[in-house]
């Protein structure tokens, strides 16, 4: 428990160093695989669930579109990460798509946004 | 195989394998699955007018026609590159598919799976927009909304080929729609205002009004996590039950006045309002994050009268024809729960695989199912 949460303080800490100072290279080093040690995989499981489900009930499950536009790497590839996270975090006012916020911590934001951008979360069809 | 009617039979989608299976609602099991059917993340199904055939509509623009007796698929098109619904016409010959990309509504020949129409959804603004809504209506009709432009339109095809009218200007963003178990009135809901669109196909004179624009006063809209459905049309002696958008609020209209009576606060975002086929209850599921819940109406005192906690992420619910038991998905469960509507008793509890919608047979009689 308490490792764990010293982690995080130093994770939070470097991610703001990062914020601040240092090049853009560093800022996604920090941004991808730091943040991925802090997320467990049991929330990870979670995510991954809500991202083909709830996601997916205005995306598609397979994120190929619905209501919502596709959520898979060539419809995002020229799309900011930043705009991206702010899209899941604040929602997009006027439009059907909601502010994850109460659900979604920044962190657990980006990381379903490098899953989108990978296109590690869409499930094959059987 | 056994000689049997098809009168108590009903299909399950099994959203994440892309499967069906077939129920048995009188034994109470499943006697069956059906696999291959593709992405069926928001599926529906209709009937043929015999009820031994069941036609899937799939996220991926497939069309499956299955046989639910013999158990297996008899044809399978992919129609377009993303469909959300479907219905058949009232002689059963059609079959209307409405799809988001490309925007429209496809026709097929319910027996061959053949394509008799290709209709594009360019609305009054020049562009093609997502169709929503689409059901069927008497006198080989089928009327849908288009989504991003704000219309409703009617198909007509009692002289075989496609004649269309079209009312603009409906409001903003219509998200789904519903016709009376009579077929007189298309309701479509709007996303982009409070109120609903409101058709009375005996009277096509008068236009599409506007009904309850006001419901929402002075209340804030919350964030919508899933779009309601309006499939189920929840209508009873005197009232109309009707979701709210983004308030924990079910609606309740004069259907003779189409005035607001009451609204009834609820324990989430509406999703599925649905009257018990008698009218004495109406039953309500809920958007995540309060999926786990399904409030029962009284629509005599229009009170909430039972709370049941049927499963995480329930999705659907369907009675049986008359009314003695509701059957409940539970997606995130991986189960279908039976319950009796009077004794709100769980009768049996069946494995699915992230169950979503459950269609009996019975819709293959029913206007707008
Ligand atoms: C109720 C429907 C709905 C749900 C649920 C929903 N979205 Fe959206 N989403 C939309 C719509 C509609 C848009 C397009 C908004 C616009 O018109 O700009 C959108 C846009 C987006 C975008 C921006 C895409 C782009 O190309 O700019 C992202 C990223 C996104 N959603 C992610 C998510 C994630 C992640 C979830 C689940 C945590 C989610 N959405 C759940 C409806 C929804």
């Amino acid at each position: 428990m308490l490792p764990m949460r010293k982690l995080k303080i130093i994770i939070m800490q470097l991610k703001r160093i990062c914020r601040r100072d240092f090049l853009f290279a560093l800022i996604f080093v920090c941004g991808t695989s730091a943040v991925t040690a802090e997320i467990t995989e049991a929330r990870q499981a979670e995510l991954l669930n809500l991202l083909r489900q709830d996601c997916g009930s205005c995306h598609g499950m397979t994120l190929k579109g619905g209501l919502g536009p596709a959520l898979t790497p060539d419809a995002l590839a020229t799309k900011s990460g930043e705009m991206l996270v702010q899209t899941i975090i604040g929602g997009r006012p006027g439009t059907p798509m909601p502010p994850w916020a109460p659900f979604l911590s920044q962190e657990e934001a980006w990381w379903l946004v490098n899953i989108l951008k990978e296109g590690t979360g869409v499930v094959a069809q059987p | 195989m056994e000689l049997r009617g098809t009168g108590d039979l009903a299909v399950v989608i099994e959203r994440a394998t892309g499967s069906v299976q077939i129920l048995d609602t009188s034994s109470r099991t499943s006697i069956g699955q059906v696999k291959g059917l593709g992405d069926l993340s928001h599926a529906s199904i209709v009937y043929s007018r015999d009820a031994r055939y069941a036609y899937v509509f799939g996220r991926d623009g497939g069309l499956t026609k299955i046989d639910i007796l013999e158990q297996k698929i008899v044809k399978r098109v992919i129609q377009s590159g993303n469909s959300i619904g479907g219905a058949i016409s009232q002689d059963g010959r059609l079959l209307a598919v409405s799809n988001y990309t490309p925007g429209g509504v496809k026709v097929f020949n319910s027996s061959t799976l053949e394509l008799i129409a290709d209709i594009p959804a360019v609305g009054n603004n020049g562009l093609r927009s997502k169709v929503v809504g689409l059901v069927d209506a008497p006198g080989q009709q089928f009327v849908f909304s288009l989504y991003d432009a704000g219309e409703i339109w009617i198909v007509d095809f009692s002289d075989g080929k496609p004649e269309i009218r079209k009312f603009t200007d409906i409001g903003l963003l219509p998200y789904d729609g519903l016709i009376s178990g009579n077929g007189r009135f298309y309701i479509a809901g709007l996303f982009g205002e409070d109120g609903l669109a409101l058709l009375d196909l005996w009277n096509i004179q008068d236009g599409v009004k506007r009904i309850l624009s006001d419901y929402g006063k002075g209340q804030r809209k919350m964030p919508v996590y899933k779009m309601p459905h309006l499939e189920g049309w929840a209508i009873t002696d005197n009232y109309a039950f009707l979701p709210a958008v983004g308030r924990n609020t079910v609606l309740v209209v004069d259907r003779n006045t189409w005035k607001e009576v009451k609204q009834i606060p609820v324990h989430g975002q509406p999703i599925f309002v649905m009257s018990r086929p008698d009218g004495r209850q109406v039953w309500v599921n809920y958007a995540f994050p309060n999926n786990d819940t399904v409030e029962v109406i009284d629509t005599l005192t229009l009170e909430k009268m039972k709370t049941l906690k049927p499963g995480k992420a329930v999705l659907h619910m369907e009675f049986t024809p008359r009314g003695e038991h509701v059957w409940i998905s539970a997606r995130d469960n991986n189960w279908i729960k039976v319950f009796d509507t009077d004794t709100f008793e769980v009768l049996t509890t069946l494995p699915a695989k992230k169950p979503s919608g459950i269609f009996m047979s019975s819709r293959a009689h029913q206007t707008g199912l």
